[in-house]
């Protein structure tokens, strides 16, 4: 007897809509809805938070989202699951118990802790090094701003055990939040899954996660192709995947009836492959999947069944990502129009060239690229045809500074040139847009100095 | 002759770091053989050269007809530093898709139709 389980997606980002989560939870048939709120970069962003307010740290959405859903959920029995506790699960879980007290609704909130470790990479010692590049800790050590270990899906598969709404985790792996569900109902053995068949219903269900943690760009969102986006239907109301898993770790992609945007062959491959990189070898905290093996079968009517992908035993150690301070940055964008457009543009950016080079303002680039015309694609671009005819040209320049006061300054070079410049301009925008750089330092860590660390906490409101 | 891949394949790019991937998709078997020769870590390289030289990894997945596309050194240093408005290289396959491939006429309408995956009637791409 094959028993089976229906998991959606929730958001895939940080300020993403939940609209289509409804829907999933309505109509879908779903039993967990599986929320991924973080980036490398949102990290970044929720560090900044953190330093105005140490109540904060976390994605902010997971309130007011929760507080629409869970009306939906509570009915049908739903649980949810998300990353969005970012850098203080303890800070989005008390937000949220505030936030359900006024309304006198009763869940089981819990909060997986322990995948900070900034202290231990910022302690000195060996390791450590860039994953990429094979770069020293060293190089950035004194400028880190955070680091977390990207967890599996055990401390939520324990959350799920104690009978969890509502899970809310850090730095959990995307695709682990989807695995650990799957795990719970379906009975995989996760820590000693060693041989194939194990390992094989593992990567089916990363496999499974990695479909859903983007949203609506595994259900046809951001199909990238010369003319056939066109044929995906009503985006505006899109309904984000939805996966029936059996224990046998065979999968069917879908969505909730009703909803627009596209499942088939091609809107789930494209996001199979999504920020993949060596496909033999994708690794995560509790497999590592094989897409090689995979088979994709287009049913019709927005169905696509999903088998076949191999896993192999889980790494020995952690990714790590962390980001440390990197310089500011500001721009400002300028409009020149016909005629000679381009030549006037031209003579500007050598204007504010000789105004750095005049105040002596310390950077290190004056990046330069034209909105409209060939920023998306660079030196790839086709020639304008024309470029002295062209009806307008915007340009873009933005200094790299590790001076924040260079950033800051930047904005105050350009106003007297609205009348002492070229003719015919289209205005500045962005003289106060300067903001901090961050870098990222991928790097591994051993399990066994993070695991014991990491905890699951069940917080009744 | 000489197309561009646009004509015969679909493709997403994501980032990493400072790494930009690419999923790039042929429509049918017949178009996957034409990628499978075309596409390679040494011509997508080449086609990239002008605008961001780096190094290109290349794995082909006959299984969903795709090729799987790494170019390093693509953002700078990585999204959070990068300076371009499309940081994150997410424009960065339609930049793929202007690769100019060789085919013969045979294999340009081979691989353009049929197509493998549900495209129902009436909202059917016509290519």
């Amino acid at each position: 007897m094959t028993k089976t389980v229906r998991i959606g997606s929730g958001l895939g980002f940080y300020g993403d809509s939940w609209e289509p989560v409804l829907a999933s939870i309505q109509r879908g048939g779903v039993r967990y809805i599986c929320s991924d709120h973080l980036a490398e970069l949102t990290l970044a962003i929720l560090q900044k938070d953190r330093q105005r307010d140490a109540a904060l740290g976390y994605a902010r959405d997971v309130v007011p989202m929760l507080v629409r859903l869970w009306p939906a959920m509570r009915e049908r029995g739903v649980r949810f699951i998300c990353n969005a506790g970012g850098l203080n699960p303890e800070g989005a879980a008390h937000a949220l118990r505030v936030a359900f007290g006024t309304k006198s609704w009763k869940a089981r909130i819990a909060v997986v802790t322990g995948d900070d470790v900034l202290p231990r990479l910022a302690a000195g010692g060996s390791g450590f090094t860039h994953l990429f590049n094979g770069a020293a800790v060293d190089t950035v050590r004194e400028r880190l701003v955070f680091a977390n270990a990207y967890l599996g899906a055990r401390p939520i598969v324990d959350a799920l055990a104690q009978g969890a709404d509502i899970v809310i985790t850090g730095r959990v792996a995307d695709a682990a939040l989807f695995l650990a569900p799957l795990v719970h109902e379906l009975g995989w053995k996760l820590e000693g899954a060693r041989d194939a068949s194990d390992c094989n219903k593992l990567a089916q269900g990363l496999a499974v996660g990695h479909l859903l943690e983007c949203s609506g760009q595994g259900s046809g969102g951001n199909f990238g192709s010369l003319q056939a986006w066109q044929a995906i239907p009503d985006l505006a109301h899109i309904g984000y995947p939805i996966a029936e898993v059996g224990d046998d770790g065979a999968a069917v992609i879908t969505k909730a009836p009703g909803t627009g945007g596209r499942i088939n062959f091609d809107t789930v491959r494209q996001q199979l492959l999504y920020e993949v990189h060596d496909p033999h070898a994708y690794l995560s905290p509790d497999v590592v999947l094989d897409m090689s093996t995979s088979t994709l079968s287009d049913l019709g009517d927005d169905r696509v069944r999903m088998t076949g992908a191999s896993g192999r035993p889980r790494p020995e150690q952690l990714k790590v990502v962390a980001g440390f301070h990197d310089g500011h940055k500001a721009e400002v964008t300028w409009g020149f129009s016909w005629p000679d457009a381009w030549a006037k543009a031209q003579t500007a950016i050598a204007m504010v060239k000789s105004q750095l080079a005049d105040r002596k303002v310390p950077h290190d680039e004056l990046f330069v690229e034209y909105p409209g015309l060939s920023s998306a694609h660079g030196a790839m671009s086709p020639p304008a045809a024309d470029l002295a005819e062209l009806n307008e040209v915007w340009v873009r320049l933005v200094l790299r500074t590790h001076e924040k006061s260079a950033a800051d300054g930047f904005g105050r070079l350009f106003p007297w040139m609205g009348l002492s410049g070229p003719a015919y301009t289209c205005g500045f925008h962005g003289l106060h847009n300067s903001g901090e750089l961050l870098g990222i330092w991928p790097t591994l860590i051993d399990r066994a100095s993070v695991e014991p660390n990491v905890r699951t906490e069940i917080i009744e409101t | 002759m000489k197309i561009r891949l646009a004509e015969i394949a679909h493709a997403r790019s994501g980032d990493k770091a400072d790494w930009v991937d690419f999923g790039l998709f042929a429509w049918n078997p017949a178009g996957y053989a034409v990628l499978e020769r075309e596409v390679t870590a040494e011509t997508v390289a080449a086609h990239f050269a002008p605008w961001m030289p780096g190094r290109v990894d290349c794995w082909p997945l006959p299984n969903i007809l795709a090729i799987k596309l790494v170019l390093h050194d693509a953002l700078q240093g990585g999204g959070a530093r990068n300076l371009r408005l499309d940081n994150l290289g997410k424009a960065m396959a339609g930049a793929l898709l202007r690769m100019t491939i060789e085919l013969d006429e045979n294999e340009l309408a081979a691989s353009r139709a049929p197509r493998v995956g549900w495209w129902p009637e009436p909202s059917s791409p016509t290519p």
